[in-house]
């Protein structure tokens, strides 16, 4: 009984939800906002009391306010947008060749048992080899300039993107396929109306690691070879024990990967959006 | 008896076709190396890569230090593995846990894993701790997405008949969202074990530059030695290679029911 009653609910409120007055869910938004800031609150007042108690000695720790001054005072010179902006070109341009060679690669072997067959066990050998084993060996080949960054982060890219293309596609059910074959759907219908459908979540998934991925490596490349962005800034900032500019720059390598998260939530949701648009 | 064959035939077929292309590659370094197509210092040849692979590996005694890396990387494994399955059911099971703590460890994660290591060491110094503790960190992450989203994901329909049968809090992660978030964690593993093989590499490079795989590798770099750096190469490779093998064993074999569903 309850059973049922329930599972009736579920659909007309998620309905009603999309209907509701932007009032209400702004202020259910204000709460789960609210929540979610009590975490941070209180480790920023551990540190604050931690430091100001002279627990941990200022090499250590340095106090919140120094920190947010010398955060204030990248942010005022522009020094941090700088570099921010440095990194962000880099990854933006290799993450776009790692997607789309990832998004290609990843289909021919989801698609064809045999193009698997040849190309994994390759695949996976270059893969397992971690992006940051493949930067001294590429430094020997193409120095330590821009084109080594892009192919760097282009591969960390490329491997999650593969593999979750493929696996996708391999995991859309064999009687949906046989459903397609059944409507005299083309090569071509199928794939874009059965596979790739079937095949987007985990496309989702290839893209949000590959990102990560890519950024990862960004950091990775910068941190060993670099004399700007914001990798730079953190071995500078530990060369000189200065952990205040240390703490700024790991802030905003978080701020812009969760950024770029949130980006990649809202086109997913819109995606998803458009696709039970479709099939009403 | 002949589906023993076929099954026979169909195995040598797939390692027919994935042999085709490393055997091709090889054979062709060997020769561009050979005929002077490219700079030997850009690609040495088989040989040298051979001989450099034997001194390190014998005469300099890697394999002892190797152990050491797999060793790190397993404990850092495990540990981050274990903790990431625990925190994540607690997030996924829990609405209070959840709107605590999700968007702070959303907020964490996004720190790539590498940004943390000046931090680490000044804080673990460049001891063993500081590495493992790098590494835990690496195998929890993706260990936590896959789970929480797995279990997230625990068809409706189950957990409305938990609730019917009146299954304890207990009940209910053993016999509903483990199992059909099983799938989804045996991804956060595997990525997990590659993401910490990954995070030992990472630290070795960053957090004291010595012996070890890392190390080898920084030092061939900085001799110009390409045969030195791709025996390190290689070495990662394996190494790599066999931990995935070993994940996708261990996965397929508790994923079997899905296969025998069909």
């Amino acid at each position: 009984m309850s059973t049922a009653s329930k599972s009736v609910s579920v659909a007309p409120a998620s309905a009603q939800l999309r209907r509701a007055p932007r009032k209400l869910l702004n202020r259910r938004a204000l709460d789960r906002f609210g929540i979610a800031l009590i975490v941070p609150l209180g480790l920023l007042l551990a540190w604050w009391i931690a430091s100001s108690q002279g627990w941990l000695p200022e090499q250590i720790l340095p106090s919140p306010a120094y920190v947010s001054s010398t955060a204030l005072e990248m942010v005022t010179s522009g020094e941090i947008f700088y570099h921010a902006g440095a990194s962000l070109q880099r990854v933006v341009i290799g993450f776009l060749f790692g997607a789309a060679a990832g998004l290609t690669l990843g289909m021919a072997m989801g698609l064809s048992r045999r193009v698997d067959d040849y190309v994994r066990p390759l695949f996976l050998a270059f893969a397992q080899i971690p992006t940051l084993g493949w930067i001294p060996l590429l430094m020997l080949i193409f120095g330590i300039g821009e084109a080594l960054k892009i192919i760097v982060i282009a591969k960390g890219a490329l491997v999650p993107m593969t593999i979750n293309t493929a696996a996708g596609i391999r995991a859309v059910p064999a009687s949906l396929v046989e459903v397609g074959h059944a409507l005299r759907f083309s090569r071509l219908q199928t794939l874009r109306l059965i596979v790739l459908p079937g095949a987007a979540p985990s496309l989702f998934t290839g893209i949000r690691y590959g990102l990560t991925h890519s950024w990862t490596a960004l950091v990775a490349v910068e941190l060993l070879a670099s004399s700007e962005g914001l990798g730079y800034l953190l071995v500078w900032g530990r060369q000189m024990f200065w952990l205040d500019v240390v703490i700024v720059a790991m802030v905003a390598v978080g701020a812009i990967g969760f950024l770029m998260d949130k980006g990649l939530d809202a086109s997913e949701i819109l995606v998803q959006r458009w696709k039970q648009g479709e099939d009403s | 008896m002949s589906l023993a064959a076929t099954l026979q035939t169909k195995r040598a077929v797939k390692i027919r076709r994935g042999l085709t292309l490393p055997v091709l590659l090889l054979a062709l370094w060997e020769v561009s190396s050979h005929t002077g197509l490219v700079d030997a210092r850009f690609l040495p040849s088989l040989e040298d890569v051979f001989l450099t692979a034997k001194r390190e590996l014998i005469d300099n005694n890697l394999f002892g230090e190797l152990g050491f890396s797999l060793f790190r990387n397993i404990a850092g494994f495990f540990i981050g593995s274990v903790f990431g399955i625990l925190f994540a059911t607690l997030l996924a099971l829990s609405r209070l846990a959840d709107a605590l703590i999700t968007p702070t460890f959303n907020g964490l994660k996004q720190i790539s894993l590498l940004a943390w290591i000046p931090l680490i060491s000044i804080w673990f110094g460049f001891g063993e701790q500081a590495k493992i503790v790098f590494v835990a960190i690496a195998a929890f992450i993706p260990v936590v997405l896959n789970t929480y989203e797995g279990m997230r994901n625990a068809p409706r329909d189950l957990i409305e008949v938990g609730h019917a049968l009146k299954f304890t809090p207990l009940q209910r992660i053993m016999r509903i969202f483990l199992p059909s978030a099983l799938p989804s964690i045996a991804t956060g593993v595997h990525l997990g074990l590659i993401y910490s093989w990954l995070a030992t590499v990472g630290a070795e490079y960053f957090l004291a530059v010595g012996p070890g795989v890392g190390g080898l590798i920084i030092a061939g770099r900085e001799r110009f030695d390409m045969a030195l750096v791709m025996v390190g190469v290689i070495i990662l490779g394996l190494v790599g290679f066999i931990l995935n093998r070993l994940a996708a064993t261990v996965e397929s074999y508790l994923l079997r029911w899905r296969v025998s569903a069909h």
